[in-house]
């Protein structure tokens, strides 16, 4: 967390010596070995794990087969609907992987200032509450005007949620991972409450209005394909948070402050300012997420709208290891993950569940890399040793 | 050096006393302007003190006079700001126990007028209420002594949830159910100080990777097998209510305290239990001084790692306990996600008591009240939204967090990793 050892200028000069391939050993390890873990239980649960993970393949990207038959009757009689059809897995995958790689982003910025943003769950589900309440409620303005003011809207609604417990750590020294933890719950409080009372709709169910057609995030293609705008949005934020972190000075200020605090307090840098400011920055980009998910695929909010997507960003940034690129990587194949889970809980009557096992086993592998490495028969201890602690 | 920390000692007192008689100044007048305008004159506010079937002796009803009553908790609310800002009183527990008690009296008072309200009834299910919560606290308290967080709580407590419903229903018998919860609350435990005292995991890490396999396993479990054979695996039965003979004839104490089951009153010899242990044996100040300066610790030749180890599991075995009984004690069947975040409002309730044993379960008291309060609240249609309340704890755990009102310091240690 916020505690850091110092590496040593040695272990620095071999991590930097590493290429991209060792980078990647340990995480790509850590992925397989929970896949292999999960297989394991699907087994003992005693179903066929051939047919499970088959359904799960299948889900994520579809089948080859269908794809070429869809490209067929589409060149021959200009029917689109079959190939829409074999390319429908593959983009709710990228669909489900829009909310990851943002709320992921929000994780990753924190840790590279040493902070523990657990609230990204909260953040997310204000941003939506935020994002949905302007979209249905501000009437009669242009789509160019109202779906930027609703995007904007959920991203300052994350970002106040973010920034109090950062404000808290900064100016009291109160520790960010408990009023997270903290924030998450009045969230679902709060959301509940809206829910059953002022932002419910007519209807019987305690869910929202849908958003105004000039809020939503445009889609590629037709009806069923909910593959839309925010996916794009999301790798444009992630290209951004890298060049803030990397190439300006703030960012470097950041980076700094994670690293070793005191060395940045030394040099002159404001801690207080960095705390406040990257919890508002993390905050915004899980609002963003909860938007991108509102506008673009539900068109409206309700119970249990969140479904983990901020407990499963901690997983994303440690096997990202806090890159914005890294994180891209890892949202996808999560999202990859979640969306054919949804057929393997239907085809294979595999619960869904298996998912969140799986991203447990990955958060623990990468986060103790001495068990991949011994259970692999690894030699070199010093790659990434600490890097999953520090990220 | 020790006069300047003194003069900065005097100061911060100076400043909390004043907080302290703002607040309670404030308080007085909005408990005027929210209950006291509210409440007419001439209305009176029933107390039942009798529960239908409880053993105990019967007792008339407490009636009070609703407005007169408020008023008097208003002026007790002024009269102690305004003494508190002339002279000052160093107790802090005493002020904050005079804000709880002048707003929670006035408020039921109001919110019961002209009508009854079963006081006995309304303790009695916050102590039920409280039980998971002061479990997962003391679980807390223990691993947080010795210098390991353990938010993994929620998810050791869901597995021990299950697994003490499955083996209680197939075996037959709730013991063999409630064992082996407490047995598997400390295998994950172990496995949690394995990763963090072994492998210098980060303990932030390492908890809320156990709360999401927790969370996948038990609604993996639950909805692959439980859900298909609900009397063969998920159908237990609860423990009895055990009255102790004699004890439990005591008016309103009696029905509260000792017509209970096996955890609860597990829960309550805990307590006890646990401060004598933590303060008076010399295990108890080893884990002290691991928590506070491992470092020292170890040149005095205690075994820092043994300490956080056991410590750690022990804490994992009273999670277990606590997830019993979401089962074994409540319902008698496994549902997915039943702890509901009380392993996490179990965290809240550790850092407002201070880590501290009998302060982690006074806090728990006040949330499991908060808790049933909302139930009531809702039956005698008082029109505050209940999800309010149930934020309640989480908010005040933020602002004790600050330490503008009395500061909660962590062990010295606490989520640092031992290197010898």
């Amino acid at each position: 967390m916020s505690e850091t050892s110092t590496p040593t200028k040695a272990k620095q000069a071999t991590e930097r010596n590493n290429s991209i391939g060792q980078e990647l050993l340990i995480p790509s390890l850590a992925v397989i070995s929970g896949l292999i873990i999960g297989a394991i239980i699907i087994a003992l649960s005693g179903a066929n794990v051939l047919d499970a993970y088959g359904a799960l393949f299948k889900g994520s990207f579809g089948s080859l087969s269908e794809l070429i038959a869809g490209i067929k009757s589409f060149s021959a009689t200009g029917d689109q609907t079959d190939l829409l059809k074999s390319i429908y897995p593959f983009t709710e995958s990228l669909v489900a992987a829009t909310p990851y790689i943002l709320a992921g982003l929000s994780v990753a910025i924190g840790f590279r200032c040493g902070l523990f943003n657990i609230g990204a769950e909260g953040q997310l589900l204000i941003g939506s509450l935020c994002s949905v309440f302007v979209g249905y409620s501000v009437k009669g303005l242009p789509a160019f005007i109202h779906l930027p003011l609703t995007l904007l809207a959920g991203a300052a609604g994350g970002a106040v949620w973010g920034m109090i417990p950062g404000y808290l750590k900064a100016r009291f020294g109160a520790h960010e991972v408990v009023n997270t933890i903290m924030m998450n719950w009045i969230a679902f409080r709060l959301s509940d409450w809206l829910l059953s009372g002022p932002m419910k709709s007519s209807g019987f169910r305690p869910v929202t209005p849908n958003v105004l057609a000039t809020a939503e995030l445009p889609r590629f293609f037709a009806a069923p394909l909910r593959f839309n705008w925010g996916f794009v949005l999301a790798l444009v934020m992630a290209y951004v948070v890298y060049w803030f972190l990397f190439k300006t000075t703030l960012g470097f200020e950041i980076r700094s402050v994670g690293a070793n605090p005191d060395a940045a307090k030394y040099a002159g840098m404001n801690i207080i300012k960095n705390f406040v400011f990257v919890m508002a920055i993390a905050g915004g980009l899980a609002g963003l997420a909860g938007a991108t998910q509102v506008l673009g695929v539900d068109h409206w909010v309700g119970q249990g709208f969140s479904a983990g997507y901020g407990f499963d960003a901690i997983a994303l940034a440690l096997l990202g290891k806090s890159h914005p690129f890294g994180v891209v990587l890892a949202a996808l194949l999560f999202g990859f993950l979640r969306s054919g889970a949804t057929d393997m809980q239907s085809m294979a009557g595999i619960p869904i569940d298996i998912i969140s096992i799986i991203q447990g086993l990955i958060i623990v592998f990468i986060a103790a890399p001495d068990i991949i490495r011994w259970f692999y028969r690894i030699r070199s201890a010093n790659v990434g040793a600490n890097q999953a602690r520090h990220a | 050096m020790t006069n300047t920390n003194k003069v900065i000692n005097t100061a911060l007192a100076k400043r909390t006393q004043i907080i302290y008689g703002i607040v309670l100044l404030v308080l007085g007048l909005l408990i005027y302007l929210l209950f006291g305008r509210n409440t007419e004159a001439g209305v009176t506010t029933t107390f039942g003190l009798n529960l239908v079937n409880a053993q105990a002796i019967k007792i008339p009803d407490l009636v009070v006079p609703s407005q007169a009553t408020v008023l008097a908790m208003v002026a007790i609310a002024v009269f102690f700001g305004a003494y508190q800002l002339a002279r000052g009183v160093r107790s802090t527990g005493l002020l904050i126990g005079i804000i709880a008690a002048t707003f929670i009296i006035s408020f039921l008072i109001w919110a019961a007028q002209d009508k009854s309200f079963s006081l006995t009834g309304m303790l009695s299910s916050s102590l039920v209420r409280a039980t998971p919560i002061a479990l997962a606290a003391l679980c807390g308290v223990i691993s947080e002594r010795s210098a390991v967080i353990n938010i993994g709580i929620e998810g050791i407590m869901l597995v021990a949830a299950q697994i003490a419903v499955v083996t209680a229903t197939v075996s037959g018998s709730l013991y063999v159910g409630l064992i082996c919860a407490i047995l598997v609350g400390g295998l994950i435990a172990a496995f949690h100080a394995y990763l963090v005292i072994h492998f210098k995991v980060d303990q932030t890490i390492s908890s809320v990777a156990i709360n999401i396999i927790g969370t996948g396993m038990t609604s993996f479990i639950s909805s692959r097998f439980l859900q298909k054979a609900t009397d063969e695996l998920n159908n237990s039965g609860t423990f009895p209510i055990i009255s102790i003979p004699g004890l439990s004839k005591i008016p309103v104490l009696g029905p509260v305290l000792f017509e209970n089951n096996i955890i609860i009153y597990l829960m309550l010899a805990l307590v006890i239990v646990m401060n004598i242990v933590l303060f008076y044996t010399p295990w108890g100040l080893r884990t002290r001084a691991v928590g506070e300066h491992p470092k020292a610790a170890d040149t005095l030749g205690i075994n820092v790692y043994l300490v956080r180890y056991v410590n750690v599991i022990v804490g994992g075995m009273i999670a277990g306990l606590g997830g019993a009984y979401f089962t074994l004690g409540s319902v008698g069947r496994f549902d997915e996600v039943m702890t509901a975040g009380k392993g996490f409002i179990g965290m809240a309730a550790m850092i407002f008591g201070k880590w501290n044993p009998i302060g982690a379960f006074t806090s728990s008291l006040i949330f499991g009240f908060a808790d049933s309060l909302q139930v009531k609240l809702q039956i005698l249609r008082v029109p505050i939204p209940s999800e309010f309340l149930l934020m309640a704890p989480y908010i005040v755990t933020m602002i004790i967090l600050t330490g503008v009102v009395g500061r909660a310091i962590p062990p010295a240690a606490d989520g640092k990793p031992y290197e010898k």
